[in-house]
């Protein structure tokens, strides 16, 4: 198992742990938003998958987890040294004299509440956890049977139907369109479909093309289209190009 | 002939300084003034007067329990004289053996809180860790949500207990200690002593 090829699936970052080890080094990641106990978990899964406790693995992952953690915990302390090395002589010492008075005046009040336990030692007082205020009731208000009744009444009625009639969709019938085109083909050996139902809406354009296509497959009429989106060019089936057809007919149906 | 009996005299104020001190046995932390008025269901401003007829009743060397002020409300306590009967039965794990590190802890988080332990750490110059958890093991701090600022370290302030065990009404009790900072000067001329002595 290769530690650095741990995919890692976490809030701040997914993908192998080699890619995050190289964002976090060249600071394109920030360290504190990525949960190091996510990588840890990711690991120990990958690990219990596995007979065999591969130690040389587990070594390589404390080593870099281990970084990545020192890294994350010296971020959150701002960097002291480098802020007093900034400072010239004068400044570091009113630094650090700042600083010292300010402990000074921690240690103070910490010898303050020293001699104030020694003095209130002697206090002896009753302890344990806040008691829990009773659950407030909430009564309802008296009311008279009969306007119960009333509401319960209107709760009772059927509710309106909901209308639909917005969403329908009015298809004008396939067969009225086979009948067209037959009447057409018996007329013409050919036709141009877009020509023939260019005034039309399009609802009436799909089923016209459902007609055509059941029409296809019943072998009245072949279709053509030089190119996609080219005009559909419908024919009259004749007797050689009916065999072709049926040929075709034949092997769709193997096909399917 | 009830009227004969009667040890009380039916004071309301009396009436009312009765429940209160019902209410004080009941209650395991200091009730404050709004809550004894809301339990008491009665007007607060006279709730602050029975309560000095209570105060009266129980001080001390007047009776084993004494009514005292302290972290926000009203509570019983034992009187001082009986603190070594109560030592020989109760331990006190919030106050026994507090470190220097915690008290200095202690301190910094009751002045400067809610503060986190970097902000305790760059006061004191070493780690607080310990000295936290400790604080916090004992229930004299507790945690109060975290810093704004990177990392967003959890920040701590001082308990009800805190204030009950050091006898304090309130934090605003604690002594200033503006006066501590005189000796900054001094600290900063020492420094620059030394810093001259070794530039020479």
């Amino acid at each position: 198992m290769i530690v650095r090829e741990l995919e890692l699936d976490l809030d701040a970052f997914e993908g192998p742990f080699d890619l995050l080890l190289a964002l976090v080094l060249k600071e394109e990641l920030e360290l504190r938003d990525v949960d190091l106990a996510g990588i840890v978990t990711a690991f120990l899964e990958r690990l219990a998958e596995r007979e065999e406790l591969d130690l040389e693995a587990c070594g390589e992952f404390l080593v870099l987890i281990a970084a990545l953690l020192e890294l994350k915990a010296r971020a959150l302390f701002p960097d002291e040294e480098a802020e007093l090395a900034e400072l010239d002589p004068e400044e570091a010492a009113e630094e650090l004299a700042r600083r010292l008075a300010e402990y000074r005046r921690a240690k103070e009040a910490a010898t303050w509440l020293r001699e104030r336990l020694a003095v209130e030692g002697d206090r002896f007082f009753r302890l344990g956890p806040a008691p829990l205020a009773p659950k407030v009731e909430t009564p309802l208000a008296p009311q008279d049977p009969e306007g119960l009744a009333k509401v319960l009444r209107l709760l009772a009625q059927d509710p309106p139907a909901v209308s639909l009639s917005h969403m329908a969709l009015r298809f004008p019938p396939v067969s009225h369109f086979l009948d067209r085109f037959r009447a057409l083909l018996r007329r013409r050996t050919k036709f141009d479909f877009e020509s023939e139902v260019a005034e039309m809406t399009r609802l009436e354009q799909a089923s016209a093309f459902l007609a055509l296509l059941e029409l296809r497959r019943a072998g009245e009429l072949s279709i053509e289209q030089a190119a996609p989106f080219a005009p559909i060019r419908v024919s009259r089936l004749t007797k050689e190009n009916t065999v072709e057809q049926e040929r075709t007919a034949a092997w769709t149906a193997r096909s399917a | 002939m009830d009227s004969t009996l009667r040890l009380i005299p039916a004071d309301p104020l009396d009436r009312l300084a009765r429940t209160l001190e019902a209410l004080l046995v009941v209650a395991s932390t200091p009730l404050s003034l709004e809550d004894l008025a809301a339990a008491a269901d009665d007007d607060p401003e006279r709730v602050e007067d029975a309560l000095q007829l209570v105060a009266d009743r129980f001080a001390e060397e007047r009776s084993g329990i004494v009514l005292e002020q302290v972290a926000g409300g009203w509570a019983f306590r034992a009187a001082r004289e009986e603190a070594a009967a109560c030592a020989r039965l109760f331990e006190r794990p919030a106050q026994r053996n507090l470190s220097q590190a915690a008290l200095e802890t202690l301190a910094i988080v009751a002045y400067l809180g809610p503060c986190s332990r970097p902000d305790i750490a760059r006061i004191r110059g070493v780690a607080a860790d310990s000295a936290v958890a400790n604080l916090l093991e004992r229930g004299l701090i507790a945690e109060a949500g975290r810093d704004t600022a990177a990392g967003g370290a959890i920040r701590y302030r001082t308990t009800p207990l805190f204030e009950r065990v050091f006898g304090l009404e309130s934090l605003s009790e604690l002594p200033r200690l503006d006066d501590v900072g005189a000796d900054a000067a001094e600290i900063r001329d020492r420094l620059h002593a030394v810093a001259e002595r070794r530039s020479a």
